[in-house]
């Protein structure tokens, strides 16, 4: 499988807010290999280090990746199919982005209605984003991370609102879409049911990554304790 | 515990400095009475207050009509040039051209566009939509600075920045702020285009200023109560809705025009060069020039720098009393409501105008100036101060209303209070340094004269020299700002 992007001796760091402080070391990373085709599950308590490896995955991938963040980072004053269709202004003309914005087109409203459909929000689309639940949110993240229709996605927890059952659903159908995903889960046994590997972090480095199948129920248990 | 007896320490040191250079500046400021009987007067002017009387409705209707127009052309122009400005508002050129743009007095960039295009529209319009272009530039570009960055960042990577990003991941986020801020400069707008009628525009001002000069006051409270009437009816119809209308509209019934010709033109920009240069007089003649014009610069600085720090000062003192008319803390229901009522009247009335009513009563003094500045600016100071006191805790242990200001009102509110009062530093400085059209010897009176004689290269130069004592206000004001705000964490 070809690969799309190595890691090798990485000291990654959290962006610091103030001024004249160190960066404070968030996970250090010695080899990691993503190839095509990778469906990875990212597990680790929190602070472990997850988010941090998807954003110097997504500034590695750049324009190859779709990004799903933790907080699903809507425009509150936007109609939710505004902010689905921001997930791919550069894939359309200024002047069609910002025709669309005033007087949305008969193609993209089609567009994001089949996408919108299973996820459930096809009736939420012309309701303001900042009226919504957080579940609800968290599935038009997800829809304008689906709008994006790059190879690779990159999510950040992007089902922790939702039931488990829908979030499964949800979790197959982000799979079925892309070839390759590297997902940051809290929930260990769902990530076991839809990914094919398991990078587990801790104590700011990488603890094992290792395929689904050849991975000991007593790992991951670790991961936890 | 070090660093809040140090912002304590540093915020008192400030207000100390302030007001002991304010106390001394009293010292040498001429704010005698020279009226015989400012009572008499005075007596007059609230005989006229309560009996409003208009003898001419078409040339009322006729003046309410082009203030109305001059202010919705000039605020509608200003927002759009304003918002250009602000989107490319991290490059220093846009900051200074905008900082330099505001820092030119409504009124004399009228002066000079009078000189150019005659009593016009184009005239009224420009001088409104230049300096309001660089205020709107200001805010809108700090408002779309404040916004949350996360919905950005969640669909583009990297640094890229495109138009239609703008428009869907970051504008969205200000509008709202953004329009809540041109609706109140409108209300700024209408009061300048009133004040325009001063110096000769066909709007309000230009009638209020022929009754009071006649002693007319029947006549004059009529237009001023026209004035509070446009102001207060704004929010009923300055609308996104109902502007697609009212913008057109107003550009078909003032269409905007100039009676200016080339020659005109040529001869107005001929004179702006500095006579010693356009004569090409001999050195000894240019020395005398220079002398008589730094003297103009001198003697005008010097009292702009006086009046504008007494008039601060007292703004301020003001304003921590007024607030309380507008503030939970000490009053509440029908109460509170009559006096932010009582605030937002005072606000609406400009500096010019009650300068010039309070000349007519105390005499030409830099009483009136002080007075004026004062309680417009100590207006629009208290009524933000209070409505922002709504938002912290009443005090653990209840007292008394006294020592509910001096030991929990004030000291909660101190810090936001003087962000307030360096914010509108810029503006006092701008409005004394104008004032001097009346008669106080600030910038104005020598830029005033200037222009009287058609010396417009001193003009010009004096011009700059005021636009010079604003613009170092707004830098020492926002670096007071940022230390204040760093110390506070």
């Amino acid at each position: 499988m070809a690969v799309l992007l190595e890691l090798r001796d990485c000291r990654l760091a959290y962006p610091s807010d103030r001024k004249n402080q160190p960066d404070r070391l968030a996970l250090a990373v010695d080899e990691l290999t993503l190839r095509e085709g990778d469906r990875v599950a990212l597990l680790g308590r929190s602070g472990a280090g997850k988010s941090t490896l998807l954003r110097h995955l997504r500034d590695g991938l750049a324009d190859s990746a779709s990004w799903c963040p933790q907080q699903a980072a809507l425009v509150p004053q936007l109609k939710v199919f505004h902010n689905i269709f921001a997930g791919a202004l550069e894939r359309h003309s200024g002047f069609a982005n910002l025709k669309n914005l005033l007087l949305p087109s008969p193609r993209f409203r089609e567009e994001i209605a089949t996408l919108a459909q299973p996820l459930g929000i096809r009736e939420l689309l012309w309701t303001k984003a900042e009226e919504l639940s957080g579940g609800q949110k968290q599935r038009v993240a997800i829809a304008r991370a689906l709008y994006q229709r790059k190879p690779v996605l990159l999510a950040d927890e992007p089902v922790s609102a939702l039931d488990r059952r829908q979030g499964r659903d949800i979790l197959d159908l982000l799979s079925r879409r892309h070839g390759t995903s590297v997902i940051a889960m809290h929930n260990a046994s769902l990530a076991l049911e839809v990914c094919n590997r398991v990078i587990g972090l801790g104590d700011q480095r990488v603890l094992f990554d290792s395929p689904v199948d050849q991975l000991d129920p007593d790992t991951i248990e670790r991961l936890y304790r | 515990m070090t660093g809040f007896w140090g912002q304590a320490r540093s915020l008192r040191k400030l207000t100390f400095w302030f007001a002991a250079i304010a106390a001394a500046c009293l010292a040498f400021a001429d704010i005698d009475i020279t009226t015989r009987s400012p009572g008499h007067e005075l007596w007059r002017m609230a005989t006229g207050l309560v009996t409003p009387r208009i003898d001419d409705p078409q040339q009322w209707l006729d003046a309410v009509i082009t203030t109305l127009t001059f202010s919705l052309q000039g605020v509608v122009l200003a927002a759009a040039l304003g918002f250009v400005l602000a989107v490319f508002y991290r490059r220093a050129w846009v900051r200074i051209l905008a900082a330099a743009l505001r820092s030119v007095h409504e009124v004399f960039w009228a002066l000079i566009f009078i000189q150019v295009f005659g009593i016009s529209t184009l005239a009224g319009v420009l001088a409104i939509l230049l300096p309001f272009s660089g205020t709107l530039a200001k805010v809108y570009g700090e408002q779309l600075e404040e916004i949350d960055p996360a919905p950005a960042r969640a669909v583009q990577s990297g640094d890229r920045q495109s138009v239609s990003h703008f428009f869907y991941t970051r504008l969205p986020l200000a509008l709202y702020a953004m329009r809540h801020y041109t609706a109140y400069r409108m209300e700024c707008a209408i009061r300048s285009s009133v004040v325009l009628g001063f110096i000769g525009l066909p709007t309000l001002g230009f009638h209020l200023e022929t009754a009071l000069r006649t002693g007319d006051y029947g006549a004059a409270s009529a237009l001023l109560f026209t004035l509070l009437a446009l102001v207060y009816s704004l929010r009923f119809w300055f609308r996104a809705g109902l502007l697609w209308l009212l913008v057109p509209a107003a550009f078909i019934v003032r269409p905007i025009s100039a009676n200016w010709s080339a020659a005109n033109l040529a001869q107005f920009l001929r004179d702006c060069i500095p006579a010693p240069l356009r004569h090409d007089w001999p050195l000894e003649k240019t020395g005398r020039w220079l002398a008589w014009l730094g003297e103009q610069v001198a003697s005008g600085a010097w009292n702009t720098a006086l009046l504008a720090q007494i008039a601060l000062v007292l703004t301020g003192l003001f304003a921590l009393l007024a607030s309380t008319l507008n503030s939970s803390h000490f009053v509440s229901g029908m109460a509170r409501r009559t006096g932010d009522g009582f605030l937002l009247v005072l606000r609406s009335l400009p500096e010019y105008l009650l300068n010039f009513v309070g000349l007519i009563i105390l005499g030409p003094s830099m009483l009136p100036a002080i007075i004026a500045l004062t309680l417009h600016n100590g207006a629009i100071i208290g009524h933000l101060l209070g409505r922002h006191s709504d938002e912290i805790e009443p005090p653990a242990i209840p007292t008394g209303p006294l020592g509910r200001f001096a030991y929990h009102y004030v000291p909660t509110l101190y810090q936001r209070f003087l962000a307030y009062c360096f914010y509108r530093w810029e503006i006092i400085i701008r409005e004394t340094a104008m004032l001097g059209i009346l008669g106080i010897p600030t910038l104005g009176f020598y830029i005033d004269s200037a222009f009287q004689f058609l010396r417009f290269d001193v003009a010009l130069i004096l011009i700059g020299v005021s636009a010079g004592m604003t613009m170092g206000a707004d830098f020492i004001s926002q670096r007071l700002r940022r230390n204040l705000r760093m110390e506070a964490f």
